[in-house]
């Protein structure tokens, strides 16, 4: 995985998306999940090009289901871009990357 | 100028993937277009990249996991260095030879690729009910995959739409998770496969809900519930349940062919005489997009070698 993306937990949440100064895309992915692993490359390569204009971060539903409950997550891949610390975008399902990158570029 | 191949693929599900994969060591060099990610079973890898268990895969005596099987078929055909792009083919012209395929603007001047063989491996969808709220909701407590989102329904009351293999599989699945999971039929009775039946009444948390379809979907943020309405009686009633997943069926993905090959009455592609060979010649058809009878991985992968060989014979005919 590129060292680009960042892995979040219900403990270091908070403390990475409410106070970072560019937004933050967060990919709420598991293991079992077909889709997720769709577009784990493309979040690599938007992570890539889009550095220091977004922060993208994975978060493990099945580890952490706190941050999953509290932003109402019920299906997966889910991705929410986070800006000023507060949901600004979200996208259910996977898309391709010119899909994802028109979702996110207002914001950014 | 565009670039020429002996081959190009569209589709990545087990029938595009064996033919990259026959095509490859036959030396041909195949160009495959898998298709960009979704989550509506037009995806790379095919139908299977939103299931689970595979048990009736030959060979794989504990089962595999459908993505797991799609990513080793990937990995076999790169082994013999198949091409695979992540991009979705926006246009085909077959009237012309070597055939043109577009990737991106349908109507750029110029296509992509030329190809002197094209199979044609695009799959099939699944089937929406087309109903109201139904895309509101989606990812909202609808669902059109179990495998990635029954986790979000422990001790829900799940409901399951459909009365074929997909659909007693999504509710034995869905029934690990769900406090109760009802499956609603149009029918009096499943067309699912015996074992699948089988398991399906055998299970004490499934409940059959027969000769009824959903009309509507409540819930404002999520879903609240569903409104039914009965196939003989035209009685409506309420639903309490609190997830919806779809599994109706399928239909072939022919958008991009429209016009170009002769479709049959159901809407596939039509293929000859016991090959892969469409109404135009040097162009293949395999997998779901040509079979809506059998429509299992196996069948899919091995009209996906027939095409492959149906190919090579096809260009060794014209000496190419």
């Amino acid at each position: 995985m590129s060292e680009k993306i960042e892995t979040l937990t219900d403990a270091t949440f908070d403390e990475n998306v409410k106070g970072s100064d560019v937004p933050v895309l967060v990919d709420f992915w598991a293991e079992w999940c077909g889709p997720c692993k769709m577009i784990a490359p493309v979040l690599e390569e938007i992570a890539e090009e889009q550095a220091g204009k977004v922060r993208i971060a994975k978060l493990n539903i099945d580890d952490n289901l706190d941050v999953t409950r509290r932003f109402d997550v019920m299906s997966i891949p889910t991705l929410i871009l986070f800006k000023d610390g507060e949901p600004a975008a979200r996208l259910i399902g996977a898309k391709p990357k010119a899909a994802l990158l028109e979702e996110i570029s207002a914001y950014l | 100028m565009p670039e020429r191949r002996k081959v190009v693929i569209i589709g990545s599900g087990p029938a595009g993937l064996t033919a990259a994969l026959y095509s490859a060591r036959a030396q041909l060099e195949p160009l495959v277009y898998e298709g960009e990610p979704s989550s509506t079973s037009d995806q790379p890898g095919g139908q299977l990249m939103l299931t689970t268990d595979v048990e009736n895969y030959p060979g794989f005596v504990d089962g595999v996991m459908g993505p797991d099987l799609m990513g080793m078929m990937r990995a076999q055909a790169q082994r013999f260095d198949a091409e695979l792009r992540t991009e979705k083919v926006s246009r085909i012209e077959v009237s012309p030879w070597p055939f043109e395929v577009w990737v991106g603007d349908p109507n750029a001047d110029e296509p992509t690729a030329l190809a002197d063989t094209l199979i044609i491996a695009t799959g099939a969808r699944s089937l929406m009910l087309g109903i109201p709220n139904e895309e509101r909701l989606l990812g909202y407590g609808v669902s059109t995959c179990a495998t990635c989102d029954g986790f979000f329904f422990r001790d829900h009351h799940i409901a399951v739409v459909g009365g074929g293999d997909s659909a007693a599989e999504e509710a034995l699945f869905l029934s690990r998770f769900g406090s109760k999971v009802t499956l609603i039929h149009r029918r009096d009775d499943l067309r699912a496969s015996k074992i699948m039946q089988d398991r399906v009444r055998a299970n004490s948390k499934i409940e059959f809900k027969w000769n009824s379809t959903v009309i509507d979907i409540d819930g404002d943020t999520k879903v609240s519930g569903l409104r039914l309405r009965d196939t003989v009686t035209g009685e409506e009633s309420e639903l309490d349940a609190t997830g919806l997943f779809v599994a109706i069926g399928h239909e072939p993905n022919t958008a991009l062919l429209k016009g170009q090959l002769e479709l049959d009455g159901m809407g596939y592609v039509r293929t000859f005489d016991d090959t892969t060979r469409t109404s135009v010649d040097g162009v293949f058809a395999c997998g779901d997009v040509q079979d809506h009878y059998y429509r299992q991985a196996i069948t899919s992968a091995g009209s996906g070698c027939m095409a492959s060989i149906d190919a090579e014979r096809w260009l060794e005919a014209r000496g190419e």
